[in-house]
Parts: C-alpha cells; structure tokens; sequence
C-alpha cells in the first residue's frame, strides 16, 4: 500500500478550507478537519490547494534530442511547476508519427512516474505535411492519442488540413494546429512591426498566424470538426477566434505564459533567450490576451516548454533555436499576469491550467477537480512567496528560460501525482523515490 | 569610445568628433608619408562573414595607416565554414591577444552579440551586421556630404536642414538605416523613396518622410543629396518588384533624371553599383557624383573610428 497523505488547513480554489485525505492514489476525504493517524501530515496552511496542472503543449525531446530534456528530465521539470499531466509534442526523431513511437514516450512517462504522459500524434508523416500519418492507429494504441499537431509546422495544405480535421471524428480527436503561413514567414525572426524594421529582423506578420486561424475556423465549421489553436500570439487571432466561438464552431485556443507577460520590447538587446516562435509581440496584443483568457474567448494557458542546450541559445540571433523553458514558471507567470490584478481567481486558475487542458485532450480524472473520489493529481503553492527566479528553479535540463532574474510571485511546494509525491518542500523528490512508488 | 555599434545610439557631440578626427585623418592622406604610429603594437582582426572586399580592404588600409597589425579572417575556407560557432571564433581572437574586432556578419546583431556577452574584451566595429546597420558607411556618408557643402571649413559642423533623399531597398538596407539615424542626429532632412514592397512595414516611429515617387522627389523635393542604393536583382524573384527594369524605370536615376536635378545636387552611392539598374554611367560618373570621394572618404572614417576605439583607452 503506498504512502496516505493527510493535507491539513489548505485553502481550496473557491476559497474554503479544508482537510484533503489521500490514500491509495485517490482523494478519499476531504472535510473541515479530517484525522488519519497513519497518514503523512502535510501542513498547508496559507498555501493553495490546485488540482495538478495539465499542460497541453510540452516539448519533451525525447526520443531523439536527449540533449536538450527527456521524459524523465522533463516531468521533473513539470511536477516542480505543480504540473501532474503533460500532452508530449510530436517533433521527436523519430517523430511521433506511429503507433510505436507513442507507446515508447508513453511507457517512458509511466517509469519515470513524475507526471502523466499523453503523447500528441504527428498529423503527417514525419511533420512533411504531405500525408497524413496513422491517426487511427496512434489513436488505438496504448497511447490513446487523441490529440494531433505537427507543431514547430503548420499543416499549411489546405485539402490536408480538411482531411486531417474530418479524419480525426471517427474517435473524437483534435487537431492542435500551428498557426504559421510559411511562406509569409520565411526567415521570419521576430514580430514584424516597427522594431523589427529597426532592428533589421526579418518580420513575422499577424496576418500569418490570423490567415490560418481564419482558414481552419472555417474549414471546421464547414466538416464539423473540433480545432485546437496552439500558442495564439496576436490580437487579431483573438478577434477571429471570438468570431468563431460566436458562430458556434468548436474551437478551442491556448496561450503561453510568455505571451501573457513579455514584449517584443526585450528583442532588442539581441539576446537569444527571448526568439520564440510564435514571436513575442507587442504590448496590446499581450493585453488583448489577457482579456481573451478572462472571457474565454482563450481556453487555457498551456507552456510550449521549449527546452534548448546551452549552445542553441548562446549565439548570434539568427542562428539560435527557437523557445523558452516554461513548465517550472507557468504558474507564477499566470499569477503575476493576472491573478495579481484580480482578473482571475484561483478556481479560474484551475480551470484554464487543469480541468480544462485535460477535458480537450481527453484526459479522464480532472473534470472535477479536487472532490471525493478523484484521482489525487495536486500541487500547494504559496502565493505570498515571492523569488527571484533563477536556475535553481528549473527542474529540466534547460536554462532557456526568459524569467531569470525577474521578481516573480508564489511558489509550489507539494506536488502529487496519482498519490505520490514528486515534489516535497519545494525540491523535486528523488527520481528512484518517485519510480519506485 | 568603447565600441562603434551602430549610428542609432550616437551622440550629435560624438558624431561630430569622429568626422572631425577624420578630417585629421584625411589631411594626412595627403601628406608624402601617409602612416601614423599611433597604433603600433596593437592588432586590429577583420572578421568577416560575409563577403566584402571594398569594406575590408578599407578597414585594412585604415588600421595599417594607424601602424595596427592586421589579421584577416574570413568565414570562407576557415573553421566557421566548419560549423565553429561566433563565441568559439571570438574566444580564440580573444586568446590570440585581438585588441580590435572590426566584424562583418549576416545576422542582425551579431556585432552587439559579440560586444556584450563577454566573449571578447576588444572593441567592436561593426562593418555591417544583416540588415540593421553598417555605421560607417553613413558617416563616410556625412562626412562627404560636410566636405562637399562646407569644404575645408567642415569642423564641426553638422548637416542642419540639408534635405537627403534615399533612393531603393530600404527593406534590406544596413546602409539607409545607419544613414536614417545619423542624418537625422546630424540635422539633416530624409526623405525615403522606395517601391512600396522594399520599405518596412511600419516605419511611423522613424524620423523620414516615405514617397513612391521618385520624380516627386527629385522635382518637388529638390534634395541637396540624391544617395542610390544598390539594387539586387534577385529581390525580383520573392516578388519585391516585377522585373529590372521596370525597376529601373519607375526607381532608376537615368540620364533624364539626372538632368532635371538642380545644379548643386550630389549624386552619392554607396558602391558597388548596378550601372544602368539604380544608376546610369552618365550620373555614376557626373561630378555631381560623389563615389569615389566616398570610397577615399570611407578610409580616413574607418582611421577615426579605430583611433577613438584603440587609442581612446589609453588616455584612460
């Protein structure tokens, strides 16, 4: 029998207090004060008690660029972020474009232990977006894909696109596209505006990610199928979004924690930590984001952890990777962007970072969050913490993170995945600990 | 005088100081013996990404003049067409004692890359980084138009109401940016005038006016610098413009043109030129033409920038 867990005095999302009993991997009490004599007692008075963080866009390198983060290293990095489940991107090597391939990321993801691995299907074979990869098979493996996208491309073919959304019906997949008109963003550096002219960056325009968003929006509406939008980054996609929705087609949408936060603005120091693609863009886009989280035009916030080695990011800006590290940030980058200000609360918070994720990738046990019965994925966070943020709260192998030295508010204590803990105090428990359990 | 970066982050005092100290320069150009000491013992490195020979052999007979020694260092051939990163190449310059990096590179920012992070403790000029700037061309650039208005009573001055216009890729050019930002710390009135296609998307917080129309410019306009860029042909493959020479026609400084300038108007090209694309023989080599005083002028600069950088840190 594994280790039982008595949370006392936690404040839950909608701000009551309560006990949380765990046994057994399962939340099996949770009251005003609840007594276990044999239980682990963990003191949560003051900290927050979310239900585990689920990140619909995570790049875990593994297989084929262990250099930069594996499925271990990377759900290292996602439980001292209070994540307990992470969709895996499919740009692997190979790709993750066969029902092998997935079921090799997902096993990987069950001995590690320190988070739950849905890995996302390729939508062509070997990201070419040409032809279409075995969905139905990714779907029917051990894997149970569900969702699919040729992140890092766009699947720019229109009739590809149509066929890959239709397709994907027959068991209730999603298509997670990667806004990108490539041709309108070949060599694109950063956003294009007036910086960019300054600075003699190639631009990458918002009418490349708007023109695709509007293109798929309408292909949905007309096959009836259901899109997902990774890492909206502009304004006007979230016009075009909030059209949709107003029309009635099943769109859903994500932001990344940085566009939520940061400027172009930062580009101009040439430093490479801040290329990402989609580019970081300008102030009002970063406010028409928040606003589109907080009405929901945007669903949920998911990373787009990015994890580079040292070398990919220590150069000139044109030849750097694109990326940030952000699984270890996320939730404090949420906090200072908006529950600071008090635009989101903290139910909200679970909404946009748990239930929600997990309900458009098919993740079962989070539709509730924390309840009686519940499978029990948590973390605590402090949110009258504040740091300095620095490598020492990095989890992965990546430093590529855009925060370092920036104050940022709160802080995750204790996570627990499935009933076990992954992180204890504030440090990432030990990985043969985490296995073992 | 750390580094020499860019044009944008200069002083008005400290643009004047540099084309006065190239006007030092110059008048030793003159001279039967035309080599300083000034720079004995230190070694100024050309490190070059991207193929430039007028730049660099500029850069080199600027820094032999001061007595620098000159290492050439070109990607081609080298161990950077061998995958070796920038910081690699900067940390063996660095190890082999450069006190000066004069860097041509493709990317944008690599001269600030290499200036801030601690790579390299040398100074940096940048001869041209992508297509953000290419400091200076554009004070070679001022520096001929201050000695074609003023002649020998150019100390410092500074190029107040002088209109300049600008003519072709905008888009891709380090050169007009570098100018932008000079002409308009110097005083001067810019004009841009570009196929719509090869200007930035949103130049609104740049201190120009943008036209289509290059016969506007030249008759209503009447610029006192007409400066052409150079054209690449290729530009009409990704559809910037339709053909050469519809180019030419629409955007071209033709005999025609030419004529109908006013009699002080100079005609300034930053070389190599495209004749008959940007630029007919005729005004290429009018004298209104200030190319080969550019090219005479951009030595004597390239002296002031390496001094200030170089022997400025002695006095300190």
């Amino acid at each position: 029998m594994s280790e039982s867990f008595l949370i006392a005095g936690a404040t839950l999302p909608d701000g009551s207090r309560a006990d949380l009993l765990i046994e057994d991997g399962t939340v099996v009490e949770l009251g005003a004060s609840v007594s276990a004599t044999d239980a682990t007692r963990v003191d949560a008075d003051g900290l927050i008690a979310l239900p585990g963080l689920v990140d619909l866009h995570t790049h875990l390198r593994e297989p084929g660029y262990e250099q930069s983060e594996t499925v271990l290293t990377g759900t290292r990095a996602a439980a001292a972020g209070g994540y307990t489940a992470v969709f895996a991107m499919a740009n692997t090597s190979p790709v993750s474009d066969t029902a092998g391939v997935v079921e090799q990321v997902l096993s990987l993801g069950e001995a590690a232990g320190y988070a739950t691995v849905r890995p996302i299907g390729a939508v062509t074979v070997g990201l070419g977006g040409e032809q279409l990869a075995e969905l139905g098979a990714m779907a029917a493996s051990r894997a149970q894909v569900r969702v699919f996208s040729d992140d890092g491309f766009c699947v720019s073919d229109p009739m590809l696109m149509r066929r890959a959304l239709e397709y994907v019906k027959a068991f209730d997949g999603v298509i997670a596209q990667h806004a990108q008109e490539p041709r309108l963003t070949q060599g694109a550096q950063m956003n294009e505006g007036v910086l960019s002219g300054e600075l003699g960056l190639a631009g990458w325009p918002a009418v490349a990610e708007e023109s695709i968003i509007a293109r798929d929006v309408l292909l949905a509406e007309h096959v009836g199928s259901r899109l997902h939008v990774c890492h909206v980054s502009t304004a006007g996609s979230v016009e075009v979004i909030r059209w949709a929705k107003s029309r009635g087609i099943r769109v859903t949408a994500e932001v990344t924690p940085h566009h939520l936060l940061l400027t172009e603005d930062l580009v101009r120091g040439y430093d490479a930590r801040y290329k990402v693609n989609p580019p970081l863009r300008t102030r009002d886009d970063v406010e028409a984001l928040r606003e589109a989280l907080v009405d929901g035009t945007i669903d949920i916030v998911a990373t787009d952890h990015a994890p580079h080695p040292v070398e990919a990011k220590d150069t000139e800006w044109d030849a750097a990777a694109n990326g940030m590290v952000g699984l270890e940030s996320a939730l404090s980058v949420v906090h200072a962007a908006l529950v600071a200000d008090g635009r989101l609360d903290w139910a909200d918070v679970a909404r946009v970072m748990s239930s929600k994720p997990a309900e458009i990738g098919s993740l079962a046990g989070y539709a509730d969050g924390l309840v009686v019965g519940a499978p029990a994925n948590l973390t605590l966070y402090d949110p009258e913490a504040s740091r300095s943020f620095s490598t020492e709260d990095l989890a992965g192998k990546g430093v590529n993170s855009p925060y370092l030295g920036l104050e940022l508010p709160g802080r995750v204590l204790h996570t627990f995945h499935q009933g076990r803990r992954t992180v204890a105090d504030g440090t990432v428990v030990d990985v043969a600990e985490v296995a073992r359990a | 005088m750390r580094h020499l970066l860019s044009t944008k982050d200069l002083s008005r005092e400290a643009a004047i100081r540099l084309l006065d100290i190239a006007e030092d320069m110059a008048d030793v150009q003159n001279r039967e013996v035309k080599k300083l000491p000034t720079l004995r013992g230190k070694t100024v490195v050309n490190l070059f990404f991207e193929d430039s020979t007028r730049t660099r052999i500029s850069f080199e007979a600027a820094a032999k003049r001061l007595s620098a020694d000159v290492i050439n260092f070109s990607a081609k051939g080298s161990s950077v067409s061998k995958g070796e990163s920038l910081k690699d190449t900067a940390q063996t310059l660095q190890a082999m004692g450069a006190d000066g990096v004069v860097i041509r590179h493709q990317a944008s920012g690599a001269p600030f890359t290499l200036a801030t992070s601690g790579w390299i403790d040398a100074g940096v000029i940048n001869a041209g980084d992508g297509m953000h700037e290419h400091p200076t061309q554009a004070l070679l650039d001022a520096f001929t138009m201050r000695r074609r208005l003023h002649g020998a009573a150019s100390r410092g001055k500074a190029l107040d109401g002088v209109a300049v216009t600008i003519v072709g890729d905008i888009l891709h050019s380090r050169v007009a940016r570098s100018n932008v930002w000079l002409l308009n710390t110097l005083g001067a009135e810019v004009t841009l005038v570009a196929p719509p296609t090869l200007v930035p998307v949103d130049t609104s917080s740049w201190p120009v006016t943008v036209g289509y129309d290059l016969d506007a410019a030249i008759d209503d306009g009447v610029p006192d610098v007409l400066m052409m860029l150079r054209i690449q042909g290729e530009r009409m493959h990704a559809a910037f413009f339709p053909s050469e020479r519809e180019y030419a026609r629409t955007w071209g400084l033709d005999d025609e043109r030419l004529a109908r300038l006013a009699d002080d108007t100079i005609v300034m090209h930053p070389g190599p030129m495209n004749r008959g694309l940007e630029i007919s023989a005729a005004a290429a080599d009018s004298p209104r033409s200030t190319v080969r005083e550019q090219v005479a002028n951009g030595v004597s600069i390239r002296m002031a920038a390496l001094y200030l950088l170089l022997a400025g840190e002695e006095e300190n």
